[in-house]
């Protein structure tokens, strides 16, 4: 069975859930390699749970200059990789730099590239949905290794056992060329999930009122174990900040839960979550158009739903 | 300093019209409206970078007839002159005929320092077109700024993604892409409006630019679309009035889908 090449997504050697979903999207097409483009000793860390996921292969691409340059050393790492495994395909998050590593790792191997998939067919056929879901479209590359960017929470991650064989593989960057990395600031998010990788969102629009109210939409977050979002409206009015906004200007997401509050579903917003598994509206407005693609929907004062609801989480919990 | 300053309308608009069988216009609409925006944030650098510095922006755009329009734009708001791609057998061109198409116009213009664009957070389907240039042009990628800054020949950024915040450096000539976070643009003026009608556009096909038709459009593509469906719509499921109990509802509806 042919190999197929998985960037590992992860943030100082804590793997991203969307790892796992590539690595389970992967095994549709042949046996996943995992590849780990990180400071030396990353991959002895993560292999377990690559294998944990099928990774039949963990190719090791370890070095200082691998994490303090930007978006090359994986271009050359995949590029490397490429050249001796020939895989049948080479999966990668839809993330900015996901894209971006995917983008150029098509264009100097002269591969074709899907971006954004929703979902992949064993024979290679991507599933994108675009205009903010209004449309599903099949697209299959024609040209090279197919290279495929898979968007965060459109493949379901399953276990299945893998051998995590470890191989080192060695690549030189070009620095003259390349950009370098001179100090990174994790996004102060708390203890919440990552926007586009959550389960649960929950998000806040115009309707919240100002910054200090959006406190009911993080309540509600946090009884659910969610991620707070925001509509372009809310971001717009200063009440949270902008890399929080979801919509066509902003993340896409796709979460199992998706609940709005007070927002009134702008197409701009629809674009960046309608194609979440459950969507739940609380409006005060019974004509915004947010309920003519919720789920569930509540007409009323969003201060007295949210925490009412806040309130029943908990308590169902214990 | 040599600013380029790349006008992305057009892109964005083939790779929609790909689609057009089943387009809706309100979405087309909508996306190009918010394409304009980071087309000016990214002249709007370019023209703080030449008041700071000196030097010359020209702005370069790729695309139909109506790509004059982003053109004009930019001239007025101070761009020095432009360069317009314009050929019918870019019609259908992917992500690659595009890079290399502008990777070509790029190289027309001497002595450049820096490629600006805006960044494609708009456009879940290509997000990449910066990136891809500085493939081509081997040239560093500073990519999805915030904020930008030129000292000597070092270009420093801070790059903002869902990870959060990287500080970046480069040697020049390199390749920039903003964000909408990146400045407000200015408002063209009366003067600079009358200004851009005699400020220069080279108009260029491909062949001038000495690429070969057969690597762009549709037919050099190197991915298809198979099919494309408009999905059925989301229909609205359960409505409810709150009487004071919405939020145990809605609780108890979540229960019922085992998600919480």
């Amino acid at each position: 069975m042919s190999e197929v090449l998985v960037l590992v997504d992860h943030v100082d050697g804590d793997v991203k859930k969307v790892t796992y979903e590539l690595l389970s999207a992967a095994r549709r097409l042949g046996e996943p390699s995992a590849v780990v483009v990180a400071a030396p000793g990353t991959a002895a860390k993560v292999r377990e749970s690559l294998g944990r996921y099928g990774a039949a292969k963990v190719y090791a691409v370890e070095s200082d200059d691998a994490v303090n340059y930007l978006v090359t050393p994986k271009v050359d790492a995949l590029a490397t990789i490429a050249g001796t495994a020939s895989p049948a395909a080479i999966l990668i998050s839809a993330t900015i730099e996901g894209k971006e590593v995917a983008g150029r790792l098509a264009a100097r191997l002269g591969s074709g590239l899907l971006v954004d998939v929703v979902d992949i067919d064993e024979d290679g056929t991507g599933t994108q949905s675009i205009f903010g879901g209004a449309f599903v479209v099949k697209s299959k590359v024609n040209t090279g290794t197919p290279i495929i960017t898979v968007r965060p929470g459109g493949v379901e991650a399953t276990e299945a056992e893998g051998a995590a064989a470890e191989e080192s593989v060695e690549i030189s960057v070009d620095t003259a060329k390349a950009t370098k990395v001179t100090g990174r600031e994790q996004i102060v998010g708390g203890d919440r999930p990552e926007l586009t990788e959550a389960s649960v969102v929950v998000s806040g629009g115009r309707g919240v009122g100002s910054a200090e109210s959006f406190d009911v939409v993080e309540k509600l977050a946090d009884s659910l174990g969610a991620a707070v979002g925001a509509s372009r409206a809310a971001v717009d009015s200063g009440y949270y900040p902008h890399q929080f906004q979801v919509g066509q200007t902003g993340k896409t997401v796709s979460p199992q839960l998706y609940i709005a509050l007070g927002i009134s579903g702008a197409i701009q917003h629809r674009a960046g979550m309608q194609t979440s598994k459950t969507i739940i509206a609380v409006n005060k407005d019974n004509e915004a158009p947010i309920f003519e693609i919720a789920d569930f929907g509540v007409v009323g004062d969003l201060f007295n739903v949210a925490p009412q609801l806040t309130e029943e989480v908990a308590k169902r919990k214990g | 300093m040599n600013i380029v300053v790349l006008v992305k309308q057009v892109p964005d608009t083939w790779s929609e019209r790909k689609l057009s069988d089943a387009d809706h216009t309100l979405d087309r609409e909508s996306a190009d409206a918010v394409l304009d925006e980071i087309n000016e944030r990214a002249v709007e650098e370019a023209l703080l970078l030449k008041e700071a510095h000196g030097g010359e922006v020209t702005v370069i755009a790729m695309g139909p007839d109506r790509a004059t329009d982003a053109i004009r734009k930019a001239l007025s708001m101070g761009a020095d002159k432009a360069v317009h791609v314009n050929d019918a057998a870019l019609h259908g061109s992917d992500v690659f005929g595009t890079a290399k198409v502008l990777a070509k116009a790029i190289g027309t213009v001497e002595g450049f320092d820096l490629v600006i664009a805006g960044n494609e957070a708009t456009d879940g389907r290509m997000g990449a077109v910066p990136a891809i240039l500085a493939e081509y042009l081997g040239l560093p990628q500073v990519t999805q700024l915030r904020k930008l800054t030129v000292e000597g020949t070092t270009v420093k950024g801070e790059r903002e993604t869902e990870e959060g915040v990287a500080h970046l450096e480069a040697t020049l000539p390199a390749v920039v892409s903003v964000t909408e976070k990146i400045n407000e643009p200015r408002y063209p003026s009366f003067k600079g409006i009358m200004a851009a009608k005699k400020k220069p556009v080279t108009t260029l096909t491909v062949a001038d630019l000495g690429v070969d038709a057969g690597e762009v459009g549709l037919g050099g593509a190197w991915s298809g679309v198979i099919e494309a469906s408009p999905k059925p719509p989301r229909t609205a499921g359960q409505r409810i009035d709150d009487e004071g109990v919405g939020g145990s509802k809605i609780a108890e509806y979540l229960v019922g889908q085992k998600l919480i």
